[in-house]
């Protein structure tokens, strides 16, 4: 698993890389009430915004870490955000993305790497 | 910042597990580890206990009927004919009819006691001070200032002092609790019952820790404290009124009452009255509405409003918004003009460059549970 500093996660699923937000995010975001996601199929580009989430506190906009294909949404956070509060290193990823170059991935922290940054 | 404020209940706070953050120049908690959506819930079902010293407290000296009279000189509300023990909502209104500050006051016998924002409180108490040389204008900065909000919030401060339980929306009585002088009234900002507590800050430590060992009493940040608001459909001031709005356009006009109103005893004498007087029996150009955005996207202070998909010029401006979590939904309030006021009526509004529909509706959200 890799990581961004804009703190999300980054884990690689046969050619996918599944993306999601840190629970040390989720935490400093509070509650989490509203989620937007992409289109699959969409084309990114690294640091495009793909996803916006908001918290009782602020709307954030997710970056995409790598330029690709989205292949995958997870809907069911649009219907209950607060899975993001609860799960968000497993079951609450935002997008898939099929990389376009998967060496992008080189670029990011490793979990030891991350949790230097924020502690 | 160098100057900000640390309330007298600072390392308390920061013992709870809060997240500090600066509002109106106090270093404040905007919330406690339960977090926003729980702090908000908690306060709805239970109790909760915020601490809003940051908030001015002033004494109004003098001989009270005086006093009360020369207050009504600043305000379009009936000062004189507030009985002792009693607290009315008031507004700082100034000559084009705009608000400086919305407050409470209280009669207590021998003085009155006004509440007022943290922002506002220093100008407010400059303008007291010049337009009513007569009274002595008091800020008190010895008090801290509790509000204990909830459906659960008799039993917790009875427990206290029985007393209290008697007490109806709105009266001010002088209690003691765990030894200390407050001055308590029942009243707060959150749309629940409960009571707003102005305590010496020798004790409030004491009395924080004897109501937080209520298992109902939760200690609820600001962040809560916003939400909650908003459901009732209170105004923020500097978000959903300030100077540029009038107490008409701010649906307001029951802080109005007759004897102040066209036709009353005390008609007028308050700075902006032509305005606000002609707005009372003509209406207002533009009215502070709840609205409803479809879908679950919060829309917050600044998103312009439209009165159709299809409309360029925006006719309006949300003024603040929150998720709401008692609600469920988001909710927002904000200005639009009178045709579109009706509730019920859908308007359009731009949330990150994309159109939304938002349904105009009633205030507030959820239904006031006040002691009357």
């Amino acid at each position: 698993m890799k990581f961004t500093e804009e703190h999300e996660w980054l884990r690689e699923e046969g050619d996918e890389i599944v993306i999601g937000i840190t629970e040390h995010a989720a935490e400093q975001l509070g509650d989490i009430v509203f989620v937007e996601l992409p289109e699959v199929g969409t084309e990114v580009s690294k640091d495009d915004e793909c996803v916006v989430i908001e918290s009782v506190k602020a709307a954030s906009d997710i970056l995409a870490p790598i330029d690709g294909e989205i292949t995958e949404v997870n809907e069911a956070l649009v219907d209950d955000p607060g899975k993001i509060n609860e799960d968000p290193m497993g079951d609450a990823w935002f997008i898939k993305i099929k990389p376009a170059e998967p060496e992008q991935m080189d670029d990011y922290m490793s979990e030891a790497e991350y949790r230097d940054m924020i502690s | 910042m160098d100057d900000l404020h640390s309330l007298p209940l600072h390392d308390l706070h920061v013992e709870l597990g809060a997240k500090m953050v600066p509002f109106a120049g106090y270093d404040m908690p905007v919330q406690y580890p339960a977090g926003v959506m729980k702090e908000h819930l908690h306060t709805r079902s239970a109790a909760g206990l915020f601490d809003v010293s940051h908030m001015g407290q002033v004494l109004l000296r003098g001989e009270v009927a005086e006093v009360a009279r020369a207050f009504e000189g600043l305000m379009p509300v009936d000062v004189v004919g507030l009985a002792e023990g009693r607290q009315r909502y008031g507004l700082l209104t100034n000559d084009m009819g705009g608000l400086l500050d919305d407050l409470m006051f209280a009669n207590r016998g021998d003085h009155l006691l006004v509440v007022v924002n943290a922002a506002c409180k220093v100008d407010d108490i400059a303008h007291m001070r010049a337009k009513m040389p007569e009274v002595e204008v008091v800020e008190v900065t010895d008090r801290a200032l509790l509000a204990l909000q909830g459906p659960k919030a008799e039993a917790a401060l009875s427990a206290l002092a029985p007393e209290v339980a008697a007490m109806r929306f709105m009266d001010v009585r002088n209690v003691t609790l765990v030894g200390a002088e407050a001055w308590v009234s029942r009243s707060g900002y959150t749309g629940e019952d409960g009571f707003e507590i102005s305590v010496p800050v020798a004790q409030a430590e004491k009395l924080t820790r004897a109501l937080l060992g209520n298992p109902d009493v939760l200690p609820i940040g600001l962040g809560a404290r916003n939400s909650l608001r908003l459901e009732a459909g209170l105004c923020l001031y500097g978000a959903d009124i300030d100077t540029t709005t009038t107490p008409v356009e701010a649906g307001l006009n029951w802080a109005i009452q007759k004897v102040r109103r066209a036709g009353g005893a005390r008609a007028g004498g308050f700075p902006g009255a032509d305005i606000i007087l002609d707005q009372l029996a003509n209406g207002a150009p533009r009215k502070r509405v709840g609205l409803r955005p479809a879908g679950r996207a919060p829309m917050r202070e600044g998103v312009m409003l439209y009165p159709a998909d299809g409309a360029t010029d925006p006719v309006g401006s949300i003024t603040s918004g929150a998720f709401g979590p008692t609600v469920q939904a988001p909710v927002s309030m904000g200005y639009v003009p009178i045709d579109l006021s009706t509730p019920g009526t859908i308007i359009s509004a731009e949330l990150r460059g994309k159109r939304a529909a938002v349904e105009v509706t009633t205030l507030p959200f959820t239904p006031a549970n006040f002691k009357r």
